[in-house]
C-alpha cells in the first residue's frame, strides 16, 4: 500500500489540515536536509530533557513534566484532527476519564501505577469506542457537536456523582507511584537515586510519554496511518476504492482516546489531584489550540506547540495576569497570518531560503 | 407526586429559563443557518450585554426608566461591537477552513472575557430590578414575580417580531436567500458582504439584549459566557441548527427538561440536558425541525 521511502519522518503532511479542501494534493518538500534528517532529533531531545532536573530547578521539572504531559495529549488529538480530519471538541473527555481512572485506582484501590497506568488507556479506549461509534457517522459540525456532547456528558457525570469522583470538589492527594525501588537500586549502583520523588515521576512520565509518542509515531508510517490520511484527503475516494471510511474513523477515535486517557492518567498523578474541570469543554479547546499553534498534520507540531504554549504561558503570567487574552490574540495572529502553525512557519522559512540560492 | 402548585411553579421557572436561553440561542442559530459557523463568542457577547447594562444603570443613576434604556443602550453597544468584529476580522476568513473559524470565535472569548474582567473586575455585579416590575403575584398557589411575568411575554414577542422580520421583510427575505444559496444571491446584485454584517448586527443584538435582560434576575460574573454558550448549542442542537421555530422547541424542551430534572432527579439534571443532546444528534442530527444539511 506504501513503500518505505513514505515512511520517511521528513516527509511533513502538511499543506491541507482538516476539514481540507479535497483534491488538494499535500506538497512533498523536506523540511530539513537529508543529512539533518537521518539525525535522530527525536532521541536527542528526549537525552536532553533527562537532563533537566540536574542541570534546572525544581520548577523547570515542573514545567518539563507539564509539557511531556500535554504533548502527548496534544499529540493524540492530532491523529484525528491533523491526519484524519475529524475536528474532535471533546477530546478533553478520554482526558478526563483517564486522569479519573488512574487516579481512583491509586488512591481508593491502591493499585501500583503499572497496572493503573495502562487501565487510563484501557478504560479511555472503551469509552472512545462506544462514544466513537456514534461519532464517525456524523459530518463535520454535527461530528464536532456530538463530541461535545459527549465529554459534557462525562464533565456532568464527573461533577456530580460525588461519592466516586468526589463531585465539584474532585479528588486530590492522589499519591504518586512508589519509587522505593530506585533507592534499593541506589544503593547498589551508583549514579542512580538522589533524586526528589517529583524527579523520579517527571523520569517516569518522560519513558512512558517517549513509548507512546514512539508507536504514534509508528501508527502514523504504517499503511493504516497513511489511509487515514487519504480519508481526510477525500474520503468519498477512499469509499471507491473499498476502503471502510467509518471503521477508519473509528480505529482512529478510538486511538486518540487511549493515547489521550494515558496523558490524563499522568496528568491527575502530576497535578495531585483529578478535578471535573479536565472534562470540561474549555480544556478541548486549549488542546485543539495547542496542536494548532504547533502545526496540524505535521507529527511534531502539536508537541512543540504544547512546549510553546506552556513556556510562553510561564513567561507571561509571571507579568500579567490576563493569559487568555494574551493567548486569544496570539491564536488571533495565528490564524490569520501563520495558519500552518509554528511548523508551517517554519517549513514556509525553509522553502523560502531554499529558494532564493535557486533562483540566483 | 409532589404539590402541583409546586410543579406549576417549577414549569413557570422552566419557561422562563428558556425564553432567555431563546433570545441567546436565536442569534447563534441566526449565524449558523447563514454563515454556517458555530459563534462561540456569542456567549461572550451575551456577557457583555449584563456588563453593560450594569454600567449603564450605574451611568445613569437615577430617573424613571433607567433599566429600560440600559437595556436597550447596552443591546446596541453589544450590536455594535459584533458588527465591528465581523467586519473587520471574521470576514477575512470566510474562504478558510471550518476550523479555523470556529477557533477564531473561540479566540474572541478569551480576548473578550478578559477585557470584561480588566474592565468590571472579577466580583459578581447586579442589577435591580425596574421598580414597574418588582412586585410578584400569586397564580395556583404559586408566586410569580411580575419580571418574570414580563420575559414569559417578551420572549414570544420577540419570537414572532423575529419571524415577521425574516418571513415579511425584505432584508428577511434576503437572509433566507443567504442562507439556501450566497452565490446567486450575490449575482442577483444583493450586497451579500453587507448583508452578513447585519446578520452579525441582529444576532448580537440579541444576544447582548439577553444579557442585560437577565442581569436583574442571576447575578453577572465571569464564566458565565463559557457556561451559557453551551447551553445555547444544546438548544440550538435539539431543535436543529439553523431552524427559527426549532431553536424555540429547544429552548422549551431545554427549559423544562431542567426545571423538573432538579426537581426529580437533582443529581442528573445537567447529564440530561447533554444526554438529550447526544440522543438528538445520533436520531436526527439536524435536529427536531430542521432539515439535513445538503
Amino acid at each position: 500500500m506504501s513503500d518505505k521511502n513514505d515512511q520517511e519522518p521528513g516527509n511533513a503532511e502538511c499543506g491541507a489540515g482538516a476539514w481540507g479542501r479535497s483534491g488538494a494534493a499535500p506538497p512533498q518538500y523536506k523540511l530539513v536536509p537529508s543529512r539533518a534528517r537521518r539525525f535522530p532529533w527525536p532521541l536527542l531531545v528526549l537525552a536532553a530533557a533527562f537532563f533537566v532536573p540536574t542541570v534546572g530547578s525544581r520548577f523547570y521539572t515542573f514545567l518539563a513534566n507539564d509539557v511531556v504531559i500535554w504533548a502527548l495529549f496534544a499529540t493524540s488529538l492530532n491523529l484525528l484532527v491533523g491526519y484524519t480530519g475529524l475536528v474532535s471538541f471533546g477530546h478533553a473527555a478520554y482526558f478526563g476519564i483517564g486522569a479519573y481512572a488512574t487516579g481512583l485506582l491509586m488512591k481508593k484501590l491502591g493499585v501500583p501505577f503499572l497496572i493503573a497506568f495502562p487501565a487510563a488507556g484501557v478504560v479511555a479506549g472503551l469509552c472512545a469506542l462506544v462514544f466513537g461509534f456514534f461519532c464517525v457517522r456524523l459530518t463535520r459540525i454535527y461530528f464536532a457537536m456530538l463530541t461535545l456532547a459527549f465529554a459534557q456528558i462525562v464533565w456532568a457525570i464527573c461533577f456530580k456523582w460525588n461519592e466516586v469522583t468526589g463531585g465539584e470538589q474532585g479528588m486530590p492527594e492522589i499519591p504518586y507511584p512508589s519509587f522505593d525501588w530506585v533507592e534499593r537500586l541506589a544503593a547498589v549502583l551508583p549514579f542512580v537515586g538522589g533524586y526528589r520523588t517529583s524527579d523520579y515521576y517527571y523520569f517516569t512520565c518522560l519513558v512512558m510519554v517517549a513509548l507512546c509518542i514512539w508507536v504514534l509515531r509508528r501508527i502514523v508510517g504504517s499503511p493504516f496511518g497513511r489511509m487515514l490520511t487519504t480519508i481526510r484527503e477525500n474520503a468519498e475516494r477512499a469509499e471507491f476504492i473499498g476502503v471502510n471510511v467509518r471503521r477508519y474513523e473509528l480505529a482512529a477515535f478510538v486511538i486518540a482516546g487511549i493515547f489521550a486517557g494515558l496523558a490524563g492518567g499522568l496528568f491527575g498523578i502530576f497535578n495531585r489531584g483529578v478535578f471535573p474541570d479536565f472534562a470540561y469543554w474549555t480544556k478541548s479547546s486549549e488542546v485543539l489550540i495547542m496542536t494548532l499553534l504547533g502545526g496540524m498534520g505535521t507529527f511534531w507540531g502539536p508537541a512543540v506547540g504544547a512546549l510553546a504554549l506552556i513556556w510562553l504561558n510561564q513567561q507571561i503570567v509571571s507579568y500579567t495576569q490576563y493569559w487568555p487574552l494574551i493567548l486569544g490574540s496570539i491564536l488571533v495572529i495565528l490564524l490569520f497570518v501563520f495558519p500552518g502553525g509554528l511548523a508551517g512557519a517554519v517549513i514556509a522559512l525553509w522553502r523560502r531560503l531554499q529558494r532564493r540560492p535557486a533562483g540566483a | 407526586m409532589p404539590d402541583p402548585s409546586f410543579v406549576f411553579a417549577q414549569s413557570l421557572s422552566g419557561l422562563t429559563a428558556a425564553m432567555f436561553l431563546f433570545l441567546i440561542a436565536s442569534g447563534l442559530s441566526l449565524i449558523f443557518g447563514v454563515l454556517r459557523v458555530l459563534n462561540f463568542a456569542h456567549g461572550t457577547f451575551y456577557m457583555l450585554g449584563a456588563y453593560s447594562a450594569f454600567q449603564l444603570v450605574q451611568w445613569i443613576g437615577v430617573g424613571p426608566g433607567r433599566f429600560w434604556l440600559a437595556a436597550l443602550g447596552a443591546a446596541t453597544a453589544v450590536a455594535i461591537l459584533g458588527g465591528l468584529v465581523e467586519r473587520f476580522l471574521f470576514r477575512h476568513l470566510y474562504g478558510k477552513e471550518e476550523l479555523y473559524q470556529l477557533l477564531f470565535t473561540y479566540a474572541l472569548v478569551l480576548i473578550l472575557s478578559d477585557c470584561a474582567k480588566i474592565i468590571w473586575g472579577t466580583q459578581q455585579k447586579s442589577v435591580s430590578r425596574p421598580p414597574e416590575l418588582t412586585g410578584a403575584f400569586h397564580l395556583f398557589g404559586a408566586t410569580i414575580p411580575h419580571y418574570n411575568l414580563f420575559i414569559l411575554l417578551l420572549g414570544p414577542a420577540i419570537a414572532l417580531a423575529f419571524w415577521f422580520v425574516l418571513q415579511r421583510t425584505r432584508v428577511g427575505r434576503f437572509i433566507r436567500a443567504a442562507a439556501l444559496d450566497r452565490e446567486t444571491l450575490g449575482a442577483l446584485g444583493v450586497n451579500v458582504d453587507g448583508l452578513y454584517t447585519w446578520v452579525f448586527v441582529l444576532a448580537s443584538f440579541l444576544g447582548g439584549l439577553g444579557g442585560a435582560l437577565i442581569a436583574p434576575m442571576r447575578a453577572t460574573t465571569p464564566g458565565m459566557d463559557t457556561e451559557v454558550i453551551v447551553e445555547a448549542f444544546v438548544v440550538v442542537v435539539i431543535g436543529g441548527l439553523g431552524s427559527f421555530w426549532g431553536t424555540f422547541l429547544g429552548a422549551l424542551i431545554y427549559g423544562q427538561v431542567l426545571s423538573f430534572g432538579i426537581l426529580f432527579f437533582p443529581r442528573f439534571s445537567i447529564f440530561s440536558v447533554f444526554a438529550l443532546m447526544a440522543a438528538v444528534l445520533i436520531v436526527r442530527p439536524w435536529g427536531l425541525l430542521g432539515r439535513p444539511l445538503k
